[in-house]
């Protein structure tokens, strides 16, 4: 745990100011990826409290919070000009000069009042560009020297988008210093022994579900016992490479993969057999069920991933940790039952393909 | 591929499912039990909302030094003994215990510091700390997830519009919804407490729902074109999805049982998100069969007859 507190400058701490830092830190943490952070406010004592799962290093994430998004601006060759927390505030407003534009308007600090002075007498006709780390926010050209840091970026077609520009501007300096007020190490929120019996419970239902597809499918069965062992292994094997943190909704989206990797292979085999029911050879009907079933579950799979994906671009914090493992689960499902599934069963046919369909989960009278 | 072995006929399927009966005649009663569930749970809503937890209201954040190691379990049953309910995350080997709570009154801190007290042992009066915190699951969070939630619908409909028709693509974001809105209506209804979990169960529910029925819509694409001059296209997506029965009961039934294991044995803090999952995909799962097949069917005669009509 990580806490912020504002340093004593004189001035008062209003409760706007501290939804603006938390609503910044949080953008950063966010930042973080995959580590579902928890950001609170704290109004009374002007602190932010902020909870990251799974940090092994609380010094490396106080050094991002201090560190990401830095406003500079700069000139054409790309040096330096004047940093960001210059800068006191960006708005959005009307264009005072064309009534149907809007502008960015732009506040700084006196001593940044007298360089930005200094740089739009020295850049005149020039533009200066004003970049997030080293992304290019907006490149406009100066017009007119400023000399009263009261400056304003015009040619927005819309409010929505000078504002949205603001914010990304304001965003990139906190409207209050922060200093480390305590951080520690803290257990498990999820209870450690609700977190054991949940995982007990989840070890009981896949036992169910492994009896479950070898009563219902026999033979191929015990490859989906072995396809569902090898996903598993592959799945924990891709997290532990993204270093991916096991929280809750993480969890939830490697549940509902497992759910889909476990529908695909009953879907595989229902096909299988609708396949033989229908006058196949075992061999022919794994063929054509496999390949057949194969398109169902693409459509499902690729459509789920979509949402998957678009979820992690748009979604922030556990919602993106959800579509991550998501993701991760679809694509690995796919992938172990084009590689290993197809090949098992095909092999199994291979042993003996005369071999009664009773071991296909089918009646023996069909 | 060009042969696939079954172009059964409707009689050929239904010998083989002994419960059969014809779920698309009785199309009109599913869409009325679903608005039986829905509207009720819609109206709560707008009555009397969600009942939030502390996740997304804050409340108040304790920080208590034990005099000896302590365990979380007994924390939270003292604080259950006394009417609340919260987060406790232990720190220092166990002897200072973090815990969030909803907002709490000078009387229910003293009371709820008395029972720690006799209950589960001395804490250090000294270092006590209190802090008034905002919520963790901030309004930011619920909202980004719904927009999220809607590009992703959007995105959906593209894709399932590119693979199947427009019409499938809107039925089965149809039913999607038909699941949330169950889901989110009873929970309203119940006023069961909403935690920080309940987004998560609720991308869960979507997932689900969208996979399981796509895997219908696609045994309907593919018997659409071999019906035959005078097959009803009625008779057409009943028989699909009977073909698809035995695989959406066994699936559903293999995900219900293990939801199950978890909500009845997965103790206290994954209770709610059980519950919430197991009624979505309960829900999901009935809503492939029951509403998204057949508001496709409803889409599909609409259509048809509207050239008929116009000639």
């Amino acid at each position: 745990m990580l806490q912020a507190e504002p340093n004593k400058n004189g001035v008062p701490i209003t409760n706007s100011d501290m939804d603006k830092a938390k609503a910044i830190i949080a953008k950063r943490v966010n930042d973080l990826g995959v580590s579902e952070p928890i950001v609170q406010a704290d109004y009374n004592n002007k602190r932010i409290i902020v909870d990251l799962a799974g940090v092994t290093d609380p010094d490396k994430a106080v050094d991002i919070l201090k560190t990401t998004a830095k406003l500079t601006l700069r000139d054409a060759q790309g040096n330096v000009l004047l940093k960001g927390d210059e800068l006191t505030d960006a708005k959005g407003g009307q264009d005072p000069t064309n009534a149907g534009g809007f502008v960015v308007n732009l506040t700084f600090s006196t001593d940044g009042a007298k360089k930005f002075a200094d740089l739009t007498t020295k850049y005149l006709g020039q533009p200066i560009g004003i970049y997030l780390d080293e992304k290019l926010l907006t490149n406009p050209k100066v017009d007119t020297p400023v000399l009263n840091g009261q400056a304003y970026i015009n040619g927005y077609a819309t409010l929505e988008a000078a504002a949205n520009h603001a914010v990304l501007m304001r965003s990139g300096s906190l409207p209050v210093s922060m200093s480390i007020a305590e951080k520690r190490q803290v257990g498990a929120s999820l209870g450690v022994d609700s977190l054991n019996k949940s995982i007990h419970a989840g070890i009981y239902s896949l036992i169910f579900i492994f009896l479950f597809m070898l009563v219902f499918y026999r033979l191929p069965g015990v490859v989906a016992d072995f396809s569902l062992i090898v996903y598993t292994l592959i799945v924990l094997w891709a997290f532990w490479s993204f270093r991916v943190v096991l929280t809750l909704p993480g969890i939830a989206g490697f549940i509902l993969s497992i759910g889909m990797a476990v529908d695909f292979n009953i879907i595989i085999y229902e096909r299988v057999k609708e396949e033989i029911r229908a006058g196949k050879s075992i061999r022919a009907g794994v063929e054509s069920g496999f390949s057949r079933a194969f398109i169902t579950v693409i459509d499902a799979h690729v459509t789920t991933l979509i949402a998957a994906i678009t979820l992690y671009i748009f979604g922030s914090g556990s919602i993106k940790g959800f579509a991550l493992t998501l993701g991760i689960g679809i694509i690995v499902s796919l992938f172990t039952a084009i590689t290993f599934t197809r090949q098992v069963l095909r092999w199994t046919v291979g042993i003996n393909p005369k071999m009664k369909t009773f071991w296909f989960g089918l009646r023996g009278d069909v | 591929m060009t042969k696939t072995g079954h172009s059964a006929t409707c009689e050929e399927v239904q010998k083989l499912h002994p419960l059969y009966f014809n779920i698309v005649r009785k199309r009109y009663w599913w869409f009325a039990i679903s608005l039986l569930i829905i509207i009720p749970g819609i109206i709560s809503l707008f009555m009397q909302g969600l009942n939030l937890g502390i996740d997304y209201k804050g409340g108040t954040m304790l920080d208590v030094t034990f005099n000896k190691a302590v365990s979380q379990s007994a924390i939270s049953d003292t604080m259950k003994s006394v009417g609340l309910e919260g987060h406790v995350q232990l720190s220092n080997s166990d002897t200072t215990a973090l815990i969030r709570t909803e907002a709490l009154e000078e009387e229910k801190r003293s009371e709820l510091l008395t029972a720690l007290e006799t209950q589960v042992g001395e804490y250090d009066k000294a270092s006590l700390k209190e802090d008034k915190v905002g919520p963790a699951m901030g309004q930011e969070l619920t909202r980004n997830a719904i927009y999220a939630l809607i590009i992703a619908m959007g995105m959906m409909i593209i894709y399932i519009t590119f693979r199947f028709q427009f019409g499938f693509a809107i039925s089965a974001i149809l039913a999607l919804l038909h699941d949330v809105f169950v889901v989110v209506g009873i929970f309203s209804l119940f006023q069961w407490e909403i935690d920080a979990t309940f987004v998560a169960a609720i991308l869960t529910i979507v997932g689900y729902s969208i996979n399981d029925t796509v895997i219908i819509f696609d045994r309907i694409r593919e018997n659409e074109p071999k019906m035959k001059r005078g097959d009803s296209y009625q008779d057409m997506v009943d028989k699909s999805i009977w073909q698809t029965m035995r695989r959406s009961i066994n699936t559903v039934t293999t995900v219900l049982i293990s939801l199950f294991a978890v909500f009845i044995l997965g103790g206290e803090s994954t209770r709610m998100f059980s519950l919430a999952m197991l009624i979505g995909v309960f829900c999901g799962a009935y809503s492939s069969i029951f509403i998204a097949s057949q508001i496709l069917l409803e889409i599909k005669i609409r259509l048809k007859k509207m050239p008929r009509t116009g000639s």
